[in-house]
């Protein structure tokens, strides 16, 4: 944009500001404008210091514990917030956060998951451990706000959150307001709990406010672009391409979307928010089923749609939530599913394993108010995946590797939402996308960096935009790939790709586990441990571990082969081994995405 | 004079260090399930093809996934005997190792795996060791499989000759022990300079080499299409030698003139004693005087024809040491296979079945493969494979006759009424398996046939025998340039249409349309059928009634009268 299509209101400049600054900036020739806005520049970077040293005492930190996103979501429009209330406002990840400043803290709030069995998120873990440990600090006069974050099909439910707020109060630091605990449907509670922090850190935060308005209030983007989950940019679907063969029991997609002129710009490593339309054949099913009308008027949230609007757009009907399970079972009265629901462990099975399809098709419901149902729904949630193009190669396009979830069920396919979606997009269809930024998993800063990757089935995605960005890098370093599949033949996503790669000299090597394309099964840990010497020289050469796909199994037994190759061959046992493992995941050099 | 270019595949052979290349290491790259461009070639010798599954190329293109490898094995089988047991090796082989589900009987009495994964050719191969089966020099610029007529009815002087022919396969062998090396795990050698290759030397023969043994009155073994053939000579139930035919070969290119099949020459009768020493003079003159710079003009019957016939027969008799004695008289009739129970004079029985297009499998109804393997698991003698793709269940003792039939009628070997013209009939793979097909022909012969057939029915000559071969290409795998009706691919459902060969194979048919598709290849046998129901002679064959009519010239010197 130039100077000349500014406008006060798209600027935080005044009418008259602007009108001085066009004046002047048409008397200036291409390089007296940069010489002009190198000074400027310094000027601005200047200021915001020496306010901040005044301010130490008087700003809102507020810290995240994220894995997929959700807290961190959650964290920043709180921060967006804050700043328009004219707060001061200092938002940073806990996997980035020098725990040394916890002591000067005034206001601490901390948005926190909570990962399977009661784990905290790995860009919490450090964090978590240091404020139960002998070296946490005295924390009077800190004043802190927990949001948690969690499934409550699970039996620890939110117990990161939980245990931040006790070690918080341990350490001598007095809650502003009471933990909240949300479940998977958490957009309303964290609503109300942000403006609760606000209001009451508005009057302790005072002294600072004259100074904060004064200062640009840029909201805390996600990216550098305008558009972001609340606000995504409806993007096309150029390509759905399949990538396993005809003969493979696996659909995996190859989807490439065009972001267009949006100025969208992501890092290799980030993943894109899809949001999609619900299966037309699906909702109309479903509609006769509950024998109701498409037409029906429903209020969703403040808007009023038809009833077939909302289940298509608006509502979960692949993903179950315990909320709906119990309003299912008091509703349709049925013994099984009432005696699920008393179950905590049965519940989240049930949810796992179950559609809103399923539910009708076992425990029918009919009569059933058109708004009722629509209020018990779940809001359709965006679903994430990691994005397998770097934009070095692929300029404004976005792409993604797609596993079609379809599962048969009581002689029916069930789709999953997403996936179905991408996986069956027509060209040029529209979609809702934006980029939700991992900083957690990054290629190494150097470009020399040696890096592994480990990567099987979709999860290969993030390591082909690796790829794209290194091929683009003369100097890169070794780059190793581990892949694994069903069948060589059927599932080798991406085969020709490294091929060439492997060719170009790229890729210096490829570990590949094909399980079953022989008697015993063989999976990319196996492959691991036997090129176990090798990994280890890797890694004692400085590479970078990476590790992306399933998280439930595939993940834990990279881990414990990373965790036996680090014991056989760095001469330690399994305790050190893990430990040596978790300081290299400290360190940044072994990073996680796992679904 | 500077030295001339040799072909590409020369250079392959002769860096290959005994045709060894750098198949083990490209074996073991999983990245891939190909194996490199020359290592292709020298696998040839091992008796295996890379192959693709070509309906499925552009879809896995854009799958981003590379072609659909796969190889194909053709095992060396002198003569097409087989044991019960190494049958059932065989089958056991099919279902475990290979994607096809299925085993092809070849037009060279053999039988061929096809879709084996990269990664199973090793077990594959050692699976037919264990068997005593291999693919030694089944393929490449070596002598291969050697056919030998499978009748058994005159089972003593058929025992002597399969002898004869398997004594020729062996000795043909290459020396080298690459495929121990590579297959079987067995030691390499430090240095491959110490290793001999007596007969071949160390690049071989200038292109492939094919020998067949024939026994009068049959002619199933195609003996005139062989590089070299022996024809069996007996005197009073003994054999005492063999007229020797050399310089036949089938494969051509569309549209070069100087390539073309060609039936081979006769050069005489040579005594039983003599067939090794002729045998190697023959081959070790084409090695030497055999074309390398030109492969498409490589075979015996360019060297024969370029060099003359007389010039030839000098030199073999000078490497023989011995002369040829004037060609017996023999009479070829049959190149059919003799279906159902035949009696042999040691009272054994045998049974031929039809196995169209020589493809062995499981179908609903026609349970050939599981049907054949039930057989193997009872049956106390041989199978035998014919040069029409057919399976003879040999040496059943007549106690045994009734169970036998019973199990292959249960499983539809037996049961089928055919048309003798469809007994006769020969397609090769082609589609979609083989690199060099440009249409199809198994996979779509049968149908062909049946029009075939109803043409036959409509003009009231169904009881002929016609002798109708399919190929996809001109490289004649099923014999085409020597069947009565030839049908030779060209493109996609297009066929060049041959007519006039002999129905006992001892002449050449000519291309009548050229480019062709169904309807106007059947309209074209609509009309000959037509004037050959009326205007036949007695006991004149298809063949011969086209040549006598005009409706083709007769070929004689195809060097000079198969084109144009």
């Amino acid at each position: 944009m130039s100077l000349n299509d500014l406008s006060s209101l798209a600027s935080p400049l005044s009418a008259q500001q602007v009108e001085a600054l066009k004046q002047l900036s048409a008397q200036l020739t291409p390089v007296q404008l940069a010489w002009v806005s190198g000074y400027l520049a310094a000027t601005a970077n200047a200021t915001p210091t020496a306010v901040a040293a005044v301010e130490t005492n008087s700003k809102l930190t507020i810290l995240y514990g994220s894995q997929t996103g959700n807290s961190r979501g959650v964290a920043t429009e709180l921060a967006n917030q804050a700043k328009a209330a004219g707060l001061a406002v200092n938002l940073v990840s806990m996997g980035d956060y020098n725990s040394r400043n916890l002591k000067q803290e005034t206001l601490l709030a901390v948005v926190v998951s909570t990962q399977g069995e009661g784990e905290a998120p790995d860009d919490a873990i450090e964090l978590h451990k240091f404020l139960a440990s002998k070296r946490a600090p005295k924390l009077d006069g800190v004043r802190y706000a927990v949001l948690s974050l969690g499934d409550s099909s699970y039996e620890f439910f939110c117990q990161t959150g939980k245990e931040f707020d006790e070690r918080l109060a341990k350490l001598g630091a007095e809650p502003l307001l009471p933990r909240v605990d949300c479940d998977l449907d958490y957009q309303q509670a964290s609503e109300t709990w942000q403006s609760e922090v606000i209001a009451a850190a508005k009057p302790l935060l005072v002294q600072s406010s004259s100074a904060s308005a004064a200062s640009p209030s840029v909201p805390f983007a996600e990216t550098t672009s305008q558009y972001s989950k609340q606000q995504p940019y409806t993007a096309e679907i150029m390509v759905s391409q399949k990538l396993t063969s005809r003969d493979s029991v696996k659909d995996t997609r190859h989807v490439e979307i065009d972001l267009g002129d949006s100025g969208i710009t992501y890092q290799p490593g980030d993943a894109l928010g899809v949001y999609f339309s619900n299966d037309d054949v699906l909702v109309d099913s479903l509609l006769s089923a509950w024998q109701l009308d498409g037409a029906t008027s429903v209020t969703v949230g403040k808007d009023s749609v038809s009833l077939k609007q909302a289940l298509l757009e608006q509502k979960e009907l692949t993903q179950l939530y315990p909320g709906l399970v119990k309003f299912w079972a008091e509703q349709s009265q049925a013994k099984e599913l009432l005696a699920i629901v008393e179950d905590k462990t049965q519940t989240r099975e049930f949810v796992r394993s179950h559609q809103v399809a399923d539910l009708q098709q076992l425990y029918p419901l009919s009569k059933i108010e058109a708004q009722t149902l629509v209020d018990a729904l779940r809001p359709l949630t965006p679903r994430l995946y990691s994005i397998a193009s770097a934009q070095s190669e692929v300029d404004s396009e976005v792409h993604l590797t797609v596993g079609l979830v379809a599962d048969e069920r009581n002689g029916e396919v069930r789709y999953g939402g997403a996936s179905r979606f991408l996986s069956y997009a027509e060209e040029g269809a529209a979609v809702k996308v934006y980029v939700e930024p991992n900083k957690h998993f990054r290629l190494p800063e150097n470009p020399q960096t040696p890096v592994i990757m480990i990567g099987p089935g979709t999860g290969v995605a993030p390591f082909r935009a690796f790829m794209q960005q290194r091929a683009s890098q003369d100097d890169a370093g070794q780059n190793w790939l581990f892949f694994g599949n069903p069948h060589f033949e059927q599932d080798f996503l991406y085969q020709t790709e490294w091929q060439q790669y492997l060719k170009s000299g790229v890729l210096s090597k490829i570990s590949l586990a094909f399980s079953r394309d022989q008697q015993e099964k063989i999976y990319v840990q196996h492959r691991i441990k036997q090129q176990g010497a090798e990994v280890w020289q890797w890694l004692q050469q400085g590479a970078h571990l990476y590790l992306c796909g399933d998280a439930d199994r595939m993940a834990k037994d990279v881990q414990q082969a990373l965790i036996e190759v680090v014991a056989e061959y760095g001469e330690m046992d399994q305790t050190a081994a893990s430990d040596w493992l978790e300081q290299l995941r400290a360190a940044g050099r072994f990073q996680k995405d796992v679904y | 004079m500077s030295e001339q270019k040799l072909a590409a595949n020369e250079y392959i052979k002769a860096r290959s260090r005994h045709l060894r290349g750098t198949i083990e290491e490209g074996i073991a790259d999983p990245v891939t399930g190909a194996i490199s461009e020359d290592d292709v070639q020298v696998l040839k010798f091992h008796g295996t093809y890379m192959q693709d599954d070509r309906d499925l190329r552009n879809e896995r293109k854009e799958q981003k996934l590379e072609p659909l490898y796969s190889f194909m094995l053709r095992a060396r089988v002198a003569g097409g005997v087989c044991s019960a047991e190494q049958w059932l090796a065989v089958d056991d082989i099919s279902r475990q190792l290979t994607t096809s589900n299925s085993i092809r009987l070849t037009t060279r009495q053999t039988f061929q795996y096809h879709g084996i994964p990269k990664r199973n050719l090793k077990a594959l191969v050692q699976g037919l060791d264990r068997a005593t089966l291999d693919a030694i020099a089944a393929c490449g610029d070596v002598n291969r499989n050697v056919m030998c007529n499978p009748n058994p009815v005159q089972s003593e002087l058929h025992a002597e000759v399969y002898e004869i022919a398997k004594h020729l396969s062996e000795h043909m062998l290459p020396h080298t022990q690459a495929y121990a090396e590579i297959w079987l795990d067995k030691e390499k050698l430090l240095s491959t300079e110490e290793e001999v290759e007596p007969i071949y030397g160390d690049t071989y023969l200038p292109r492939k080499f094919k020998m067949a043994v024939a026994i009068p009155p049959d002619n199933d073994v195609d003996v005139y299409t062989n590089d070299f053939g022996l024809i069996a000579v007996e005197e009073n139930g003994q054999l005492v030698g063999f007229n020797l035919t050399a310089g036949g070969g089938m494969g051509s290119t569309h549209g070069e003139v100087e390539t073309f099949p060609r039936l081979a020459d006769d050069f005489g009768f040579i005594n039983k004693a003599d067939v090794i020493k002729f045998a190697e003079a023959v081959v070790t003159t084409q090695r030497d005087w055999g074309n390398r710079v030109n492969r498409k003009r490589a075979r015996l019957k360019y060297t024969i024809v370029d060099h003359g016939y007389d010039n030839f027969k000098a030199e073999v008799e000078k490497r023989a040491g011995v002369k040829f004695q004037p060609k017996r008289d023999v009479v070829l009739y049959d190149r059919g296979d003799r279906f159902g129970w035949v009696k042999g004079i040691d009272d054994q029985w045998h049974l031929t079945f039809f196995i169209e297009c020589g493809r062995i499998k499981d179908e609903p109804g026609k349970m050939l493969q599981t049907g054949l393997r039930e057989i193997a698991k009872v049956h106390k003698g041989d199978f035998r494979m014919t040069a029409n793709q057919n399976m003879i269940i040999a040496g059943v003792p007549e106690s045994e006759k009734d169970r036998i039939e019973a199990m292959a009628r249960e499983y539809g070997l037996l049961g089928d009424v055919l048309t003798t013209t469809r007994e006769h009939s020969i397609a090769c793979v082609a589609l979609p398996t083989c690199p060099l097909a440009m249409a199809e022909s198994e996979r779509y012969f049968p149908e062909f046939m049946t029009k075939v057939e109803a043409l036959q029915a409509k003009h009231g000559i169904s009881e002929l025998p016609i002798v109708v071969r399919m190929t996809g290409c001109p490289n004649g795998c099923a014999r085409p340039f020597a069947a009565e009706i030839g049908l030779v691919g060209k493109a996609p459902g297009r066929y060049n249409l041959y007519l006039g060969a002999s129905f006992e194979g001892t002449r050449l048919n000519k291309m009548v349309r050229e480019n062709i598709q169904e309807a106007e290849i059947l309209a074209e046998l609509d009309g000959l059928f037509g004037r050959y129901a009326s205007e036949r002679n007695a006991d004149e064959s298809f063949g011969d009634f086209v040549v006598r009519i005009g409706v083709v010239k007769a070929v004689i010197d195809a060097a000079k009268d198969f084109h144009g």
